[in-house]
């Protein structure tokens, strides 16, 4: 199959939903490819979904830059995306006069970077703010725009909004060889060859391999894992704000924070690990975790917990990431080391990203039937009583609930289905509307989903899968052929 | 606004106990709201016999069970709500619902009557490592798809949890092709019951693994193989004790816990050793009007047990909704050393009847023990003990002329 596009952008998740989005606004052709089968799956799919204030990073480079402009643009895009973002302010505490000294400097570097508001809170005020904490702790930096969001969520709405306006997105396509043509470049997947005048490299962990594909190598990437416990919403009052600890060589920090959907999430500890997609937990690392955190919080839970899970981390050679055209690769742009705080930083660098393009295409004209926002979800749980009523009335589906931890409707799961980069798995509909999330984790709901996928997807049962091509739930019909 | 005098939410063993008593006894209009299509709950899964040996003095299926039961209550003028659920208990006993037929709708209870059952600890609740592929399941959700659904999930099955669900599911895979290699129990003894041992593993050669846990899941897409470890006396995995086995699945059974959604969000006092709502001698909650009864007062070994303390609960709602059950103030049973929980919580004297039964577990296993019952910090009586373990649900019952004036009992286990 061949296909010709005016930007080709390698990989589904943040980065990249977050520049088709962008770039979605002009009357230019934009394809997106992913490697896998569905958006949102490498390094955007597990992480703290904290979007920072921008205290941390150093003041001139481009994490500090674009972590402070995008925290400011948070608000309004994820009203227009139609996303759950919660500003719930962080602390960065300390426990001694060495953590105290820590704190100063990041107070004085997050002015240097423009954050808003700081302020080192006395240990009175941490402790009637935050009464779970740990009593020992003596001062708290707290940075006010600090917020949470859930990165999955935000890229699929990205997606779908790019999608909305014309993207083109090809799932199960990872990029096996770019050629670069005169003024094109040729990119290979194993069934189709995409010709495009301009190549944007938001391949997460691959960033470095795509990049040698076109130009000499200039980075590394190196994967670094982060694993995590997620907390029930029945310790969801445990902490008010996100809690970090205060960056120091004598270990691994970890934060607890609530979750836009008002559950704990704790982690991550920071493995480097050969296998850039080795996302299973260890029992070393999550006691590793575990015993971080209740230095914060002492009480934390532990019967409250569940689900475990880890997340990978782009993390490249360099210190900063790197967002750059090439002057000897007209047209290729890199968007790579997207680490921390990649995910609060994706909206500002996805207009920088839109300006290189831009300035590679002379001018571009906006298209004119551009929908700035999203088709609304509908949270059912979430509705006044008039409200489900009407709904119930004009879709009966949203009566009847599927999942029973978070009172999720059958008509919400099928709007997922049936949206634009709509939900193909079983995880697949987990992301978008959270059957699953809770605490059975699907026991009860995972049936029922099966079934909904099915119909709604017009494949049969067995073809049901809980999240990559092969992960099928089901393996034959009883007294079938399951025999040895 | 339609009222009920009684309202029970969940139609399982529980629900059809409570409101058939309830009715019985004086409620004139019941109603049962159940979220699955049909009535009967989880028994409706449970296609193995061995229900009904103390309440029918029978052998009976689960779906045998409930349909006694459902029969009866389509017998009645008990009002059904099927494929329905309630979203919340609202003041007042308000109870809202939804379903696709009627829609959103608020009914008004004289008394409410929580059955909604339990759910099944997860891999994420114990936090098993590994990698996160298909084929890990609870072995209830397994035992959904192959009975209700019709599909097997696994060929190679290891079973970690050695209670009565993970046992009945290592015979339901076997006789349906599956292999079960070994089911893995941390416990240096099996929760489960004696017979369900025998019929289910010795009949099939399957090995139980007494003080064995699960150490890692390996697999990107599937299961590829699940790792083994010998566990220390304090549950800890022993390193070097390692084994791997090949397999596609693991069945967890490794604990139920009270379905708690409702009565939580209604602001209902939570016990943090039943993980139920606290209850007093009427299976009422601390909301006056509002009892539970079943798995989401605390976890039963038996359904017959459910089906008593159901067939309470029910008489009781009805008491309340004819203004005959006595508010007065009662006094607390006390969970002492050795014993894991108490249902009732808490007694008022003036409701009981000549007797009141007290239900409870113990923490541990116990050889020649003796379960000491004090009463204000004096020793009623002593009761001895060949064997306890945490898996047998124990009662003991109390005649009322005892604790008539009692401001406290309190169970303790002491060892000889």
């Amino acid at each position: 199959m061949g296909i010709k596009v005016d930007i080709a952008i390698i990989g589904a998740g943040v980065s990249g939903a977050a520049i088709a989005s962008t770039l979605s606004q002009y009357d230019i052709s934009v394809c997106v490819l992913e490697k896998s089968n569905d958006i949102s799956n490498g390094a955007s799919k597990a992480n703290s979904g904290i979007v920072h204030a921008g205290y941390d990073a150093k003041p001139g480079t481009m994490m500090a830059t674009f972590n402070a402009q995008g925290n400011a643009m948070f608000p309004a895009l994820c009203e227009r995306l139609d996303v759950p973002f919660s500003r719930i302010g962080s602390y960065v505490v300390a426990f001694n006069s060495e953590d105290m000294k820590t704190l100063k400097m990041l107070k004085k570097r997050g002015e240097e970077n423009g954050i808003p508001d700081l302020e080192i809170l006395s240990d009175r005020a941490v402790r009637i703010n935050e009464p779970h904490l740990n009593p020992d702790i003596i001062a708290a930096l707290f940075a006010p725009t600090a917020a949470v969001v859930s990165p999955y969520e935000l890229s699929i709405a990205y997606m779908e909004h790019a999608i909305d306006n014309g993207v083109q997105l090809y799932l199960e396509s990872p990029v096996q060889d770019i050629i670069k043509e005169n003024n094109t470049y040729q990119i290979i997947t194993p069934d189709k060859a995409i010709q495009a005048a301009c190549v944007i490299n938001c391949a997460g962990v691959y960033a470095d391999t795509i990049h040698d594909m076109v130009l000499s190598p200039a980075f590394r990437i190196n994967a670094r894992r982060g694993e995590y416990f997620l907390l029930d919403k029945y310790a969801g009052d445990i902490v008010q704000h996100i809690i970090f600890q205060c960056p120091s060589d004598r270990g691994k920090e970890v934060l607890i924070t609530p979750t836009t959907h008002k559950n704990i999430i704790i982690g991550p500890n920071s493995e480097d690990i050969l296998e850039r997609e080795a996302v299973e937990t260890t029992a070393e690392g999550l006691s590793e975790v575990w015993e971080s955190a209740v230095k914060s919080v002492p009480e934390l839970p532990k019967n409250q917990i569940i689900t475990t899970f880890s997340g990978i981390r782009a993390e490249p050679s360099s210190e900063d990431f790197i967002i750059r055209d090439y002057a000897e690769a007209p047209g290729f742009i890199d968007v790579a080391g997207i680490k921390s705080p990649g995910l609060s930083s994706a909206p500002a660098f996805a207009l920088y990203v839109n300006d290189l393009v831009q300035k590679y295409f002379g001018s571009l004209t906006e298209k004119e039937n551009y929908i700035p926002g999203r088709c609304k979800r509908i949270y059912f749980n979430e509705l006044s009583h008039e409200e489900r009523r009407e709904i119930v009335k004009k879709d009966p589906l949203y009566g009847r609930i599927i999942c029973r931890c978070e009172n999720i409707s059958e008509g919400e799961i099928v709007d997922s289905i049936h949206r634009s980069a709509g939900a193909r798995t079983i995880d697949g509909v987990k992301r978008r509307v959270r059957c699953g999330g809770g605490r059975c984790q699907g026991g009860f709901c995972g049936p029922k989903i099966i079934d909904i996928l099915a119909r709604e997807l017009n494949i049969p049962k067995e073809e049901v899968c809980k999240d990559s091509p092969e992960s099928r739930i089901i393996v034959a019909e009883t007294k079938g052929n399951c025999a040895l | 606004m339609k009222h009920y005098d009684v309202i029970c939410v969940g139609g399982g063993p529980a629900g059809l106990a409570a409101a058939l008593a309830a009715r019985k006894n004086g409620a004139k209009h019941v109603c049962i709201i159940e979220r699955d299509i049909e009535l009967g709950g989880i028994l409706q899964q449970c296609i193995h016999n061995g229900f009904g040996l103390q309440v029918f003095k029978e052998d009976l299926t689960g779906p045998e069970y409930a349909q006694r039961f459902i029969d009866e209550v389509r017998a009645s003028d008990i009002e059904v709500k099927t494929d329905t659920m309630v979203l919340e208990i609202g003041k007042d006993k308000l109870v809202y619902t939804v379903n696709t037929k009627e829609g959103y709708t608020v009914l008004q209870a004289g008394a409410i009557i929580l059955t909604m059952g339990c759910r099944e600890r997860t891999r994420g609740a114990l936090a098993i490592p590994g990698t996160r592929p298909v084929g890990v399941m609870t072995a209830g959700t397994a035992q959904r798809l192959i009975n209700i659904e019709g599909y097997m999930i696994g060929k190679r099955v290891i079973i970690l949890g050695s209670g009565d669900i993970g046992l009945i599911m290592a015979r339901r895979m076997t006789l349906e092709g599956a292999k079960v290699l070994a089911v893995a129990e941390i416990m240096p003894f099996s929760s489960g019951l004696t017979r369900n041992i025998v019929q289910c593993l010795d009949d099939y050669d399957i090995p139980l693994l007494l003080q064995h846990t699960v150490t890692n899941i390996r697999g990107n897409d599937r299961v590829e193989s699940i790792e083994i470890s010998e566990v220390d006396t304090h549950e800890q995995p022993v390193p070097g004790s390692e084994k791997e086995y090949i397999c596609d699945t693991l069945l967890l059974s490794v604990g139920l816990l009270p379905e708690i959604e409702l009565p939580y969000a209604a602001g209902i006092v939570i016990d943090k050793r039943t993980r139920g709502p606290r209850v007093n001698e009427s299976m009422e909650t601390s909301i006056p009007g509002i009892f539970v009864c079943g798995n989401v007062a605390h976890v039963h070994d038996l359904v017959d047990y459910v089906t008593e303390e159901s067939e309470r609960a029910g008489y009781y709602a009805a008491q309340y909704i004819l203004g005959k059950l006595k508010e007065n103030n009662g006094f607390c049973t006390l969970a002492g050393e050795g014993i894991a929980y108490i249902v009732p919580q808490e007694i008022r004297p003036g409701n009981c009847g000549e007797s009141v039964e007290l239900f409870f577990r113990v923490s541990r296993t116990y050889q020649n023990a003796k379960l000491v019952l004090r009463v204000d910090d004096n020793v009623l009586k002593l009761y001895k003990k060949r064997h306890l373990a945490p898996g047998e649900m124990e009662r003991i019952r109390i005649s009322k002329d005892i604790i008539a004036d009692a401001e406290s009992i309190k169970l303790d286990i002491e060892e000889l």
